[in-house]
């Protein structure tokens, strides 16, 4: 009798799984729908947001602190192959859906800190009970480039709806050191292009996750986990990719050594501004993995750095964390001496730890 | 261009109130909501058009578009109100080329007030920007703030209270800075890694410092060729509110026109008086609080060619800012002695002559001997009667 009513429920979890499959996605050459559903990547189906067939999710090496907000990331060629020439970001064809929910653990009308935001059951589904759903980022590569549009989800967490100068929505946070009121900002159209044109001179926009450098990583698929790379290859989806000789290091693997973790959260958190010619070149700091020197800002004095110096004199301090304005702008939550500028309202406190762990170990000084 | 009259209709009926109503709850959100849009949808040769009235904003705008306007009803009639500014690490932030502001205010910040960055092509003009309780640490930093651009005119403008430059125009080419106002800035004007500057006309008071020239190590580009005339430079004596660690922040207070490690700069006609420290400030990079192993090879700490001429100097130098400089004043000058107009930090480069010339009569220079720990600190004017070649004038691109 048990074993029948185990097959039976197995069959209706067949069934289910059979009649409900996912959305189709639509690639829209040029105009923006109104509401998220119509691009089919990621949609409420039931009492879970799910991903649309032939959609890819994935996750990064070194992620982008927003606000401790848990991110769903996927990506869907439409059945073009992406190549990557280097450890940069891929090649993707036009008429590719990228896109990026982010979402909070969520009990009791708070939001919870969790560590592990990059992953999502087994990148397939999430239920929508536990979590609260705050906007969706599509980047969308149409034949005159990538166009960022932004969705925010309505408080019934049924739709998301295209808002173009972006948002403010209150969220409250659950630590262990207490509940902490904050202005989640949804970054407006121009915004968006802020990160994603990390050369301020041409201004073109594109994606700055989907590196061969940060999804060279194991992911915890449907079937099980896999290196992110040869489950595209396996999905027909990857062309030509040289050898990834580079792996952008994870910040959050204590395995991994303080100076490489260290350097891929700057590197991930930092670098789209602060390149040699990005939008952050005005202050002569670089924090690209490979930058050196004053330029990495080793005893370098700040340029227009105004109340972000918070008094501190140099932007790093060998073995001096308190007098390093790095670590300063980092921990800050003042609009006007917070780093980075956009995409956040909390100070990352494991990020800001590891920041200051590392210049403590600094050996030298300056002077 | 419909649509542009539309938006501005609905603009004009948020602001129905009439001048200087504030608006609030909804209608600020509304007016926030369509300025951005409008931003966003600018094409080339628009004329975003804002109407009289106070409006309250939260959080930062930004345009990319090239080729828009954006236009007040006039300094003290159309005025952008940051006060409850909860992100954005400026008001307005600005990367489109040939972009042009005008008739408007932009006050009480978070961070810098009108930031444009990478533009070809910027004219602010008559445009306000100010924090309104007075100069504070927690002013944000820049009130208009165009760096790495080029062919950049301010003109006819105001900046007030700002905690580092009221105007600040950094590793910039071709640039005109005329006929402004800046006061209860730390700096009020500015120019720092900038080649090609032309900056007369301006009135600076009650200022840390009133005009700065400064060239800065560890960036792309550095200064060169910069002419401060007929300005006016007077009573630039308030306290020091920089944040530490900014370079603003080792200006004395009373520093009339203050030339750091900058080469090429002419400085002429203004009327410079009773600026406590000293009517004109020539130093080194030496003499700011930059440590000494962080520049890169090719950076020259020494200011050179400087040419000082035809100025009326009056008043100042007699009530420096800091201890050292005061007791150095008192030793050489006694108890109400004054320092002489020009003062000099003493670095000078031991291959060449630095070709720091002062031709104005009145203007002795006072040698601070800082290389040597201020062993000798002197009047040292003879050295430093020379002239120099005068500098082209500025040409702006045809299209401004």
């Amino acid at each position: 009798m048990r074993m029948i009513a185990a097959v039976a429920s197995l069959l209706l979890v067949l069934g289910a799984c059979t009649e409900e499959a996912g959305p189709r996605p639509t690639f829209f050459a040029s105009e923006n729908p109104g509401t998220l559903s119509a691009w089919g990547v990621v949609a409420r189906q039931g009492d879970q947001l799910v991903i649309g067939e032939g959609v890819l999710p994935y996750a990064l090496n070194s992620p982008l602190f927003t606000d401790y907000a848990h991110k769903i990331r996927t990506v869907w060629t439409g059945g073009g192959e992406v190549s990557f020439a280097s450890e940069g970001v891929g090649d993707f064809p036009v008429g590719t859906v990228i896109s990026k929910t982010f979402y909070y653990p969520y009990k009791d009308g708070v939001a919870l800190k969790q560590s592990d935001a990059e992953s999502f059951d087994h990148g397939q589904s999430l239920a929508l009970a536990e979590h609260r759903l705050i906007e969706t980022r599509l980047l969308v590569h149409r034949e005159d480039g990538w166009h960022p549009i932004s969705y925010v989800w309505n408080e019934e967490q049924t739709e998301a709806r295209l808002k173009r100068t972006g948002a403010v929505v209150p969220v409250t946070l659950a630590s262990d050191e207490g509940l902490s009121e904050f202005a989640y900002v949804v970054p407006n159209e121009i915004q968006c292009a802020a990160c994603h044109a990390p050369n301020a001179t041409t201004k073109v926009i594109t994606p700055l996750g989907p590196t061969a450098a940060q999804l060279d990583r194991p992911y915890d698929f449907a079937d099980g986990p896999k290196n992110q790379l040869t489950h595209w290859a396996d999905k027909g989806v990857l062309g030509p990719v040289e050898a990834v000789t580079v792996r952008m290091p994870a910040w959050a693997d204590k395995a991994e050594a303080l100076d490489a973790r260290a350097r891929g959260y700057l590197a991930s958190n930092c670098a789209h501004c602060h390149n040699p010619q990005g939008p952050a070149d005005t202050s002569g700091l670089d924090l690209t993995l490979t930058a050196t020197g004053p330029a990495l800002g080793r005893c370098k004095p700040p340029i227009a750095a105004g109340s972000g110096t918070g008094g501190r004199k140099v932007d790093i301090m060998p073995g001096d964390a308190e007098a390093s304005i790095l670590t300063y702008r980092v921990a800050s939550t003042d609009p006007g001496a917070m780093m980075p500028e956009l995409g956040r309202g909390l100070a990352h406190e494991e990020g800001a730890a590891l920041l200051r762990d590392w210049i403590n170990a600094m050996d030298g000084t300056c002077g | 261009m419909r649509l542009l009259l539309s938006s501005a209709l609905g603009l004009s009926l948020v602001a129905c109130g009439g001048s200087h109503t504030e608006t609030s709850g909804e209608t600020a959100a509304d007016f926030q909501e369509q300025l951005q849009v409008q931003l966003l949808d600018a094409q080339p040769g628009d004329v975003i058009e804002l109407p009289e009235g106070k409006f309250s904003l939260n959080r930062s705008l930004s345009l990319t578009q090239d080729g828009v306007t954006i236009r007040g009803a006039g300094m003290d009639k159309t005025i952008l109100s940051f006060a409850g500014q909860v992100a954005g690490a400026e008001g307005l932030l600005v990367t489109g080329d040939q972009f042009t502001i005008e008739d408007l205010a932009i006050e009480d910040t978070i961070g810098d007030a009108l930031k444009i960055n990478e533009a070809d092509g910027v004219t602010i003009r008559r445009v306000r920007t100010e924090w309104t309780g007075g100069p504070k640490t927690e002013n944000g930093a820049y009130g208009m703030y165009p760096v790495q651009t080029t062919n950049v005119l301010i003109e006819d403008s105001v900046a007030i209270g700002a905690s580092d430059a009221g105007i600040y125009v950094g590793q910039s080419k071709n640039v005109v800075v005329r006929n402004n106002r800046a006061e209860k800035n730390v700096a009020g004007i500015e120019i720092e890694n900038t080649q090609d500057a032309d900056v007369y006309g301006n009135v600076t008071t009650g200022n840390t410092g009133g005009i700065l020239v400064f060239n800065m190590p560890n960036l792309s580009q550095s200064g060169g060729r910069v002419r401060v005339y007929n300005n006016e430079v007077y009573t630039n004596n308030y306290r020091n509110f920089g944040h530490p660690g900014t370079p603003v922040a080792s200006i004395p207070a009373g520093s009339g026109i203050v030339v750091s490690s900058h080469d090429d700069v002419e400085i002429f006609e203004n009327v410079v008086r009773n600026n406590r420290t000293a009517n004109v400030i020539i130093s080194s990079v030496y003499s700011t609080n930059y440590a000494d192993d962080s520049w890169s090879d090719d950076f020259d700490p020494y200011p050179e060619r400087i040419h000082v001429h035809d100025n009326e100097l009056e008043g100042g130098g007699g009530n420096p800012d800091g201890a050292m400089l005061q007791a150095a004043r008192v030793l050489k000058f006694g108890p109400t002695g004054r320092f002489p107009h020009v003062l000099w930090d003493g670095f000078a480069p031991e291959d060449r002559s630095h070709e720091i010339c002062i031709a104005d009569d009145e203007a002795e220079v006072f040698n601070a001997d800082v290389p040597n720990e201020s062993a000798d600190p002197r009047v040292e004017t003879e050295p430093h009667r020379c002239s120099l070649e005068p500098l082209a004038a500025v040409e702006l691109a045809a299209a401004l």
